[in-house]
């Protein structure tokens, strides 16, 4: 087993926090996230790029944290599922999947809400349209979509009355 | 004074009890289980599809560094299967692998690079026997036998004749016939398999978090196969992402994990890739049908003939109940007169299907609505009116194989979609390229017969209340996504008159819950439910009784309103903490449960072997009407809306029950245009979800549900099956959409754009040839 493996040290930013770790060249962020920091909100539901269940955000733009090695996010600012409640309060995207039902399994949730997240703080006030386009790359088995378009208007609804941005 | 009522929680939308841990991410599915000391597990698989094993040579895989235990076929001699009757598979292969895949031995070590080294040095000799990826050459005269005990790869055999189907044929005055060749298609569930496995050396006990849909499975065959007691196992099953019938059975991962945690004397997880999820496979069958129907001039169905061959894959599963259910629901929908079945169930070298959502009837309820529509065109019949000309007749519903039904909301289903989609006004005045498409279903709620027959009620439910005044729910139903758990503290808060926030549950822990069968066959709402009820109706009826002691007066008097209890309107009464208070004294925290059973007349027939198979105490209706447009250059078929009826019974909970819908009708919009595993010479080429497509949110179309109440006499508050029958619907409404589009009639599956272009070119050039 172990000849010396190449590391590097990695310094970003993951969920507000500052982090310096040394991780093995071909970690995954994927794997960094679960394995390493324990945040296991992010999936993993393929074998690379193909379910969208492990999507984050980077630099505030939805990413599949499977297909980046983690030794490639220096100096980035990366933000999972764990991260968007508001203190302990559901945000309004959490708010939508849960009322909504936008979420039944749950499996491809934290991807699927990273993702339109990552939608909202674009366009907040995204059409059905773009809804859609903007979460084509999330896979749900569960669901059949229509409640999880909901749950995101829902989400628009509210935090347009609200009068601020995602 | 403010007026105090019961709080209802029945026929409300709720959302689901487990939801904000599914939005946080909090929600801890297998692979999210992460202990310090884990090993990492990985399974060596075989690369042929059929051999015997010469060696499986694991000296230089032990010898690496950093590996705990290697463990092949010779670990454990005990085979496993979900029927008792059918179990022939073995955790790791021993004498023979019978497909490209199949586990062979299992490496637990410290990390995955040193796991997957270890695999590399694993040396297997085998010697090569000849391999059938079809069910026409694994029945072909003089080819080997896959497994000694079932002579020319028949794993069953079924074949019934009720009520007279040659005569039926005679009577008829049109005869129609037609072949349809289903793909077999897998459910591809969002999370891939996982297991982590804990032995416990000093007490020799093993702990089990598995995705699985059937724990209490899953728990004999871990004792079977570890040679364990079955009371040195504790089975629990986390959050489940996902299921539709691939967990129905115990999978090897967690028989393996099991095993190899053992020899390493440690924890050890496996997380399976999702190629390895593909080739674990137990989904929908590849099934080629005949299919006949004879009908009288006005539409009345005579007789019904037909026969299905399911390729079954390398062994059993749920094979001969796939293979039974395929016949024995062809009653149920409609009053047939006459029906002839042959059934074939047939082992090849390909990974084992299993008991997919719409199990054993989707493909057959197909083929029979389309040649349905078929015979409508060519009597000039409008298709929604020869479906009612052919309606069961109440109150009795009879049917020949004396189905048990109760509640049959199949004609309002139909009246709602005619109306909703306009059929009427819109049906044959479409246009070009479009069309519209109908077609009806059913599904039982739960099969009446369990498979393992222990003398025991179906469901069992404990409810325990405490100094604190909160409930909390036990049960084995295992939550997998579809609301389980939602549904059962529905039930229970709506009998006591309590709101759900005074409930907390726990599912799925055999340590803590009792046994349920698992979340299969849409068995859990009628059962668990009826269950719970029960248990609920007990624990209320003991604190009218302890609050009638404290109110002084007698319990008929007492009058529960879930947060007071009360003797008359006059009455200040007491809150429910008071009323806990009274019940605890002198015997302190209360446990009670409930029991649901089915009734013996739901059974099944006894008129032909595996009668019993189709038996259940209900069965949810659907009909759908689909509406599409074709691409005439591309044939690229877009679904534009569906309307989609089903008789629920009652809808518990209309969120959840139009979720069911909503995902059903899309899951078989998958199968119906896209959907299908394929192999070359045994070897998968559609494991991954880029080369098996699965439909995304671009192509997901607007559905509207019309949730049908027919309250079903037995049902828990008349509730029935929500989550599988309009799937089934789905498939033959688009088809027959499409044939209304463009004039040809698809009939194997999935119809493909090449597919559907092919056709419609045919098509063209007969129809200039006519000219």
């Amino acid at each position: 087993m172990s000849e010396k493996r190449n590391k590097t040290h990695l310094h970003c930013t993951v969920n507000g926090k500052e982090r310096d770790d040394f991780v093995k060249d071909n970690l995954l962020l994927a794997d960094y996230l679960r394995e390493e920091l324990g945040l296991t909100g992010t999936k993993i539901g393929c074998d690379g790029g193909e379910c969208g269940c492990c999507t984050v955000l980077i630099d505030g733009v939805p990413q599949h944290a499977c297909l980046r090695l983690a030794a490639t996010c220096q100096e980035v600012e990366i933000e999972t599922i764990e991260t968007i409640s508001e203190e302990s309060r559901l945000s309004a995207l959490q708010r939508g999947f849960h009322e909504k039902l936008g979420t039944q399994c749950g499996f491809c949730t934290p991807g699927m809400i990273m993702a339109a997240e990552g939608l909202l703080r674009q366009n907040s006030n995204p059409t059905v349209d773009q809804i859609r386009r903007g979460l084509a790359s999330n896979i749900c088995r569960c669901t059949g979509y229509i409640k999880i378009i909901e749950s995101v208007q829902f989400a628009v609804e509210e935090l347009n009355s609200r009068g601020k941005a995602a | 004074m403010n007026e105090i009522k019961p709080t209802k929680s029945i026929g409300v939308r709720k959302p689901l009890v487990d939801g904000p841990e599914k939005v946080t991410g909090k929600a801890l599915y297998s692979a999210d289980f992460i202990p310090s000391d884990c090993l990492v597990g990985r399974i060596f698989r075989s690369p042929v599809s059929h051999a015997e094993i010469i060696e499986v040579d694991i000296s230089e895989a032990q010898a690496l560094p950093g590996v705990k235990a290697v463990i092949t076929g010779d670990e454990t001699d005990e085979p496993y299967g979900v029927l008792p009757i059918a179990r022939f598979e073995y955790p790791l292969a021993r004498d023979k692998v019978r497909y490209k895949g199949e586990p062979v031995a299992c490496v637990a070590a410290i990390d995955v690079e040193t796991a997957q080294k270890a695999i590399d040095l694993i040396k297997f000799k085998y010697k090569k026997l000849p391999a059938y990826f079809t069910s026409q050459d694994a029945m072909k005269e003089g080819a080997v036998n896959i497994h000694d005990h079932r002579e020319g790869n028949i794993e069953r055999d079924v074949d019934f004749d009720l009520g007279g189907t040659d005569d039926g044929l005679a009577a008829a005055d049109l005869i129609m016939e037609e072949t349809y060749n289903c793909a077999e298609i897998a459910q591809v569930q969002s999370e891939p398999h996982a297991a982590i496995a804990e032995y416990d050396q000093t007490r020799d006990f093993m702990t089990v978090h598995a995705s699985t849909q059937v724990p209490y499975y899953g728990h004999k065959m871990l004792a079977k196969t570890l040679k364990m007691e079955e009371s040195k196992v504790r089975m629990i099953k986390p959050f489940v992402g996902g299921g539709f019938g691939c967990r129905t059975e115990c999978l090897n991962i967690e028989l393996i994990c099991a095993l190899v945690a053992r020899a390493a004397q440690g924890t050890v997880r496996i997380i399976a890739s999702r190629e390895e999820t593909f080739i674990t496979h137990r989904g929908r069958p590849e099934t080629d049908i005949e299919m006949k129907i004879g009908v009288k001039k006005d539409g009345t169905i005579t007789a019904v003939d037909f026969k299905a061959i399911q390729r079954g894959g390398a062994y059993s599963g749920y094979g001969v109940v796939t293979i039974l259910y395929a016949g024995g629901l062809m009653f149920g929908v409609y009053d047939l007169p006459a029906v002839r079945y042959r059934g074939l169930r047939v082992l090849t070298n390909t990974p084992p299907p299993g008991a997919m959502r719409g199990h054993g009837t989707t493909d057959v309820r197909y083929a029979f609505e389309n040649l349905l529509d078929k015979i409508a065109g060519e009597l000039n019949m409008d298709p929604i009116e020869i479906r009612r000309k052919n309606l069961l007749q109440g109150p009795k519903y009879e049917t020949l194989n004396e189905m048990f039904i109760n509640s049959y909301g199949l004609p309002e289903c139909l009246d709602w979609v005619e109306k909703e989609s306009g059929w009427k006004s819109r049906k044959g005045k479409m246009g070009p390229y479009k069309g519209l498409g109908v077609a009806c279903a059913h599904y039982p709620s739960g099969a009446s017969k369990p498979v393992n027959w222990t003398g025991e009620p179906h469901a069992t439910v404990h409810l325990k209340l405490d100094w604190d005044g909160s409930i909390t729910l036990l049960t084995g139903a295992p939550e997998i996504g579809q609301g389980s758990t939602t549904m059962a503290t529905q039930c229970a808060a709506e009998i006591l008159g309590l709101d759900m926030s005074r409930f907390q549950s726990l599912t799925s822990d055999s340590k803590l819950t009792p046994k349920d069968n698992g979340s299969y066959s849409s068995r859990v709402t009628y059962m668990v439910g009826n269950a719970t009820i029960d248990a609920a109706t007990n624990l209320k009826n003991i604190l009218i009784e302890a609050a009638a002691k404290k109110l002084e007066v007698r319990p008929e008097d007492v009058e529960c309103l879930g947060e007071v209890y009360r003797a008359g309107s006059q009455d200040e009464g007491l809150n429910f903490n008071e009323v806990v208070q009274a019940a605890l004294e002198g015997t302190g925290t209360i446990t009670v449960k409930g029991n649901y059973d089915t009734l013996p007349e739901s059974w099944g027939t006894k008129k032909y072997r595996g009668g019993a198979i189709s038996g259940s105490m209900a069965y949810a209706y659907a009909a759908q009407v689909v509406e599409v447009s074709i691409d005439p250059d591309t044939a690229e078929i877009t679904v534009v809306k569906v309307w989609a009826a089903q008789d629920v019974g009652k809808a518990l909970n209309p969120l959840a029950v139009e979720g069911q819908i909503e995902g059903s009708v899309w899951m078989g919009m998958g199968q119906a245009i896209s959907e299908g595993t394929q192999y070359v010479n045994g070897l998968g080429i559609t494991n991954s979800m880029l080369d098996y497509r699965v439909p995304t949110i671009v192509e997901s179309p607007p559905i509207e549900v019309g949730i049908i109440e027919s309250v079903d006499p037995h049902g828990p508050f008349g509730a029935k099956e929500a989550g599988e029958t309009s799937l089934v619907a789905f498939i033959p409404a688009l088809a027959n959409a499409i044939a209304d589009a463009i004039g040809v009639r698809p009939v194997d599956l999935p119809v493909t754009p090449d597919r559907l272009l092919q056709l419609m070119e045919n098509y063209q050039k007969t129809q200039k040839a006519a000219e």
